[in-house]
């Protein structure tokens, strides 16, 4: 009780029930926190963080950045480009030569799936987990989620579909783990191409039709399509997958109900959603980005609450 | 473990009064001047000296909550991790008289915490405390009450608590010692 069932922030497989209430309880306060004129606290002013990009990133990066300064921790950041991985060194190296600089936490997101979890049995810091290939993207279900309870007061009954790229998705996976856990009923939509073959045993139900897809949800995430994940063609062309998978303003006032839109980002705007969508007043995107900040400093703050002096 | 009420429903009631009345002498109509409740308990002082202050003056006072979780010194020094509550603050306090109200006034760390908690939103013209309870010996800080309920002269080994109508049943205040057999 009150205290995390984990060390390290790997994926939302390893999360208890308990331990999301936890994340979303404390981020709560954090999102009051950033709202207020001054919207910084001292709490991790003894901590430092290294924040190792091995992949691109933009959001979530400065996401964990602005959280960690907002909970006054000291940070490092490193990017791929531009450092010694590109001389061959190997990743605990790296790791490690970091750490001996005293660093308690490290944030990691890396292109090859499982990254975060070898990392957290060779170093001793904390690890989260910022992405790790088409594997996991804890933080970010955690704030979609996040918003979802902050829109509809809940997620338990909630019917959320997931649309898109689900094969090449991480954000995806860690999404239907923690919605599953939350006790949402989670689907997903794309070209059967995009969905992966052991969706079945994720206990997800699986749609190929957008329109059904829509009309059964209380939810629609529309994920990017990964064309830098894609090494062959998935379907056959952009245009023939933003018309029959694409949420316009049309569709989405077409429906019975008023769904609320979601994106991860980043958007590519009129093709898996158009801007209409993307900017109306169901879309909740920049809410997420928002949350996103609570969420990490949450997570970034129940993670260091652990570490020893 | 020993019992002994210190105050007892009827002065825990005319304590209350008396807090009132004396923040009526320094504040007057409370135009510029705001309470600020200590979560958790510091929230039933205030709510019970709102409830009064209002009664008397026959208008409205500001008032609002403040959790210190994020400012306290022992993060990373308790067993049990620190769980914040909620702060509710909806108004601007640059330039007001602010009055931190807590229940039980003992290290003065909390204290220092909630005056640190208090800058984030902005600069108040004077901080001042009020406490219920002001268990003086105990202090590790160079902090004092300008506005205490009743002044507790107790051991380290022993413990203070007040007790709530709406949350334990009755007012009152306990001290709690070890006997003989601890």
């Amino acid at each position: 009780m009150d205290r995390l069932s984990i060390k390290h922030l790997l994926g939302i497989r390893d999360l208890t029930v308990r331990d999301i209430e936890l994340i979303f309880q404390t981020a709560d306060q954090f999102k009051e926190i950033i709202n207020r004129p001054i919207k910084k606290v001292p709490s991790l002013r003894d901590i430092t963080i290294a924040n190792l990009f091995f992949e691109n990133s933009t959001r979530t990066k400065l996401s964990f950045e602005l959280a960690q300064k907002r909970l006054s921790a000291d940070v490092i950041n490193f990017s791929a480009s531009g450092s010694s991985v590109k001389k061959g060194e190997t990743l605990i190296d790296t790791v490690n030569n970091i750490l001996s600089m005293k660093v308690d936490m490290v944030v990691m997101r890396h292109p090859n799936p499982g990254a975060a979890h070898f990392l957290s049995q060779h170093v001793s810091a904390r690890i989260i987990n910022a992405g790790d290939g088409t594997h996991e993207h804890p933080t970010q279900a955690l704030l979609d989620a996040f918003s979802i309870r902050e829109k509809l007061g809940d997620i338990s009954g909630k019917k959320v579909v997931i649309v898109g790229d689900i094969l090449h998705s991480r954000v995806a996976l860690s999404n239907i783990y923690c919605l599953q856990k939350m006790g949402a009923e989670v689907m997903v939509c794309g070209p059967s191409t995009l969905i992966p073959k052991y969706i079945a045993k994720l206990e997800v139900k699986v749609e190929h039709d957008l329109m059904k897809a829509l009309n059964w949800c209380d939810v629609a995430n529309m994920l990017r399509i990964q064309l830098e994940r894609q090494e062959m063609k998935y379907f056959p062309s952009l245009r023939e997958y933003s018309m029959q998978f694409g949420l316009n303003k049309e569709i989405l006032d077409s429906l019975d109900k008023r769904i609320v839109v979601m994106h991860p980002g980043p958007i590519n705007r009129g093709v898996e959603i158009t801007s209409e969508v993307a900017d109306s007043d169901q879309s909740i995107i920049l809410n997420q980005v928002e949350n996103g900040v609570a969420v990490r400093m949450a997570v970034t703050y129940l993670l260091a609450s652990q570490i020893e002096r | 473990m020993e019992k002994h009420v210190i105050l007892n429903s009827q002065q825990f009631d005319l304590t209350i009064k008396r807090l009132c009345h004396q923040l009526i002498e320094n504040h007057d109509q409370f135009t510029d001047s705001v309470l600020i409740g200590l979560q958790p308990r510091g929230i039933h002082v205030l709510t019970r000296i709102k409830k009064h202050l209002e009664e008397i003056l026959d208008r409205s006072v500001k008032c609002g909550n403040l959790d210190t979780t994020f400012y306290r010194d022992d993060f990373r020094r308790r067993e049990k991790p620190l769980i914040p509550s909620a702060t509710n603050i909806d108004f601007i306090i640059e330039n007001k008289r602010v009055v931190l109200i807590d229940d039980v006034l003992f290290t003065g760390r909390s204290i220092r915490s909630g005056m640190d908690a208090l800058l984030a939103f902005g600069r108040p013209e004077q901080v001042e405390l009020l406490t219920f309870i002001d268990r003086r010996f105990k202090r590790q800080l160079p902090i004092q009450a300008d506005y205490v309920g009743k002044t507790v002269d107790s051991l380290t080994t022993e413990r203070v608590t007040v007790e709530w109508q709406e949350t334990d049943g009755r007012d009152q205040v306990i001290l709690y010692s070890m006997d003989e057999n601890g």
